[in-house]
């Protein structure tokens, strides 16, 4: 064991020395595995920035929430079954607070009804096209995860009596209030002036495509006294329990069935969505990046075995009379094994760490160069990139090593 | 006379071959480089083997240096069987009982003396302080005390050669085994280098050297000559040491 780690450490010594004397010839053939390399961190980086920037985003819809609409979070292949249901109507909510309140151990807490469309909105001569506006009522506050940079949500008077006030969204402000405060300014919606009573802070993009920021917020009847041409109305239902979702879910069918008085043959015509089923349509994406990756990834790393096994290959054969020393002196076949594995993994393991670098940097400057883009380099990516290397290593450099060990000594002295 | 030709008491047998023969294929050709050699080697002797090329002599150091396996006969090595040894027992025992001097040197050419000295104690584990103090005292003893942290580009032909021999002494060998040891070397230096061997003898060294140099096998007391695969002869250098070493 004692001799074992000798060997090892007077191994790792010659490897350090080799590559030291043959510096351009090691990093050209480190060249495949730094692409390998770079090729692991960047897919990883890419996948974990889309999980941290897809959990950023959920946050925003809150884990709690369940949403009533006319058309699920999915693609589906049969959209012709969905085009013609029932719209979904914002006083359904008031029928779902009648039954949850009845019902005793109720898993729902509350049930919000929203109305949204996309308009323009105008303050003086500036003017932010395609903003969400959203009617709603001033319990939405619940269900949503914002905070205010400046001012409040509407009040429940406010909300009731419909009053021409809104909230806006950190982008709306930023574009239409440059350098005043919003707060208690008039903005145009369809020609209807609101007063802004609150600012809601950055809450960024979802999924680094579309801002979450360009939105304004406003009581529900003053929203379908101007907006309800085709204005899609989605009823929020907070659960009280979020470990208890699905049962929240068939509470919440059964009751929309009642408000929609659906007999017990027909269908649901309705569908119930929430943040998981979001994160189930983006599997798939994410899957198809991995695979994608993960293929370009496995050739540039084969590519670059073959280029550290031809190496080590030819390493064996330039110092065949060494080996053969080295035999001579005592030196096992295991002892010759191990020391030309050490070789090929620590030029692999240079390739990786150059690897590593390159592709840290990359991540920097996309990171300068497009902050909304969701960029995540992790420890855990480091350690499996260095693993990645050390595997290509001892695979690549597993047959050269062998053939080194198997040498006869005899021949091996005489090889000039 | 010199101390040369004193009697020396001879030790136990190292070495003791009965009969052994090697074969190779050389594509459809068997050579026999070897056809049945005896040879009985003592503790403390002083031996030249040699030959013309051709005449198995090579294939004679493989077998005694434990680098090659004869075909048939026995050979045996301090009292142990070398002939049915597998690949790693073999490298156990040139690693402690043989120390190797090449022609050609064969220093590792990045590493300082120490380090090259210091291989084979690495093969045989022993720990880092008493590799390097080992390493280093024998490079004194060699006379290159002032040498020990250079490489072998930055010494002389002469010392590189001692380099090797303090190599091939570091792990106390049984017998040293020298192949053409001042072949790459000017008379001078050569002369120096075999100085060095008669004063590692002196010191109770069992050397055997193999050339085809008579001038350097005159340095031995005792010479084997091969032709053809077989001894030719074996004589001692003195009347003195004939009778020691014919006794049983």
């Amino acid at each position: 064991m004692k001799r074992f780690f000798y060997e090892l450490s007077e191994s790792w010594k010659i490897a350090v020395a080799q590559m030291r004397s043959n510096m351009t010839r090691s990093t050209l053939t480190a060249l495949g595995v730094i692409i390998g390399i770079v090729a692991v961190t960047l897919m990883g980086t890419a996948i974990g920035g889309i999980q941290v920037g897809f959990d950023k985003s959920m946050a925003i819809f809150g884990d709690d929430v369940l949403y009533v609409g006319q058309w699920p979070w999915k693609n589906v292949d049969d959209w012709w079954n969905y085009r013609d249901r029932k719209k979904i109507k914002t006083e359904y909510a008031d029928g779902l607070n009648r039954m949850i309140a009845m019902t005793s151990n109720s898993n729902l807490a509350i049930a919000i009804p929203t109305s949204s469309v996309y308009r323009s909105v105008k303050y003086m001569d500036s003017e932010v096209n395609n903003v969400l506006i959203r009617g709603t009522v001033s319990d939405y506050i619940i269900t949503s995860t914002f905070d205010f940079k400046e001012g409040r949500f509407f009040n429940e008077l406010e909300s009731r009596g419909g009053a021409n006030v809104c909230v806006i969204g950190y982008d709306v402000a930023d574009a239409l209030f440059p350098s005043a405060s919003p707060i208690d300014k008039s903005v145009l919606i369809n020609g209807q002036p609101f007063k802004v009573v609150g600012v809601i802070s950055r809450q960024g993009s979802f999924l680094g495509l579309f801002s979450l920021d360009a939105i304004v917020v406003m009581p529900l009847p003053a929203f379908q006294k101007y907006f309800t041409a085709k204005s899609e109305a989605e009823i929020l239902v907070k659960v009280k329990d979020k470990t208890k979702l699905a049962d929240a879910k068939d509470e919440l069918a059964g009751l929309m069935r009642r408000v929609r008085g659906l007999s017990p043959e027909k269908r649901d015509d309705f569908s119930i969505n929430e943040q998981q089923a979001l994160k189930s349509t983006l599997d798939p994406i994410k899957n198809s990046i991995a695979i994608a990756g993960l293929f370009i990834t496995g050739l540039s790393l084969f590519v670059g075995a073959i280029g550290i096994m031809n190496i080590t290959f030819v390493s064996v054969k330039e110092r065949t009379k060494e080996i053969g020393t080295r035999k001579a002196l005592g030196a096992r076949r295991r002892t010759i094994l191990l020391q030309f594995l050490i070789e090929s993994t620590a030029l692999c393991l240079l390739g990786g760490i150059i690897g590593l670098t390159f592709a840290f940097l990359m991540c920097f400057l996309i990171g300068v160069a497009f902050p909304s883009f969701p960029i995540h380099f992790s420890s855990g990516l480091v350690l499996v990139s260095m693993l990645v290397s050390v595997m290509t290593g001892l695979i690549s450099g597993f047959a050269p090593a062998w053939s080194a060990s198997r040498l006869d000594p005899v021949t091996a002295l005489r090889y000039e | 006379m010199d101390t040369r030709d004193s009697i020396r008491p001879v030790g136990p047998v190292v070495i003791d071959i009965e009969n052994i023969t090697k074969d190779y294929v050389m594509g459809e050709e068997i050579v026999h480089a070897l056809r049945g050699v005896s040879l009985q080697i003592h503790k403390n002797e002083y031996i030249a083997i040699m030959g013309p090329s051709g005449s198995g002599k090579s294939t004679l150091m493989n077998m005694l240096g434990c680098l090659d396996t004869p075909t048939s006969g026995r050979y045996e090595f301090n009292g142990r069987n070398v002939a049915e040894m597998n690949d790693d027992e073999l490298a156990a025992i040139r690693n402690r009982e043989i120390g190797f001097v090449f022609q050609t040197f064969n220093l590792l050419p990045r590493s300082t003396s120490l380090r090259n000295v210091e291989l084979p104690l690495i093969y045989a584990g022993i720990d880092r302080e008493t590799r390097e103090e080992r390493a280093a005292q024998t490079l004194v003893d060699v006379g290159l005390g002032d040498r020990i942290h250079h490489k072998p580009n930055e010494l002389s032909g002469g010392q590189r050669q001692r380099v090797a021999v303090a190599r091939a002494l570091v792990n106390r060998p049984s017998i040293i085994l020298a192949d053409e040891p001042t072949g790459n070397l000017d008379s001078k230096t050569g002369e120096e280098i075999m100085a060095l061997f008669e004063d590692l003898y002196q010191r109770g060294n069992t050397i055997i050297v193999v050339t085809h140099e008579a001038d350097i096998a005159r340095h031995a007391r005792r010479t084997v000559r091969l032709r053809d695969g077989v001894i030719e002869s074996d004589e001692l250098v003195s009347v003195a040491e004939l009778e020691t070493v014919a006794l049983p």
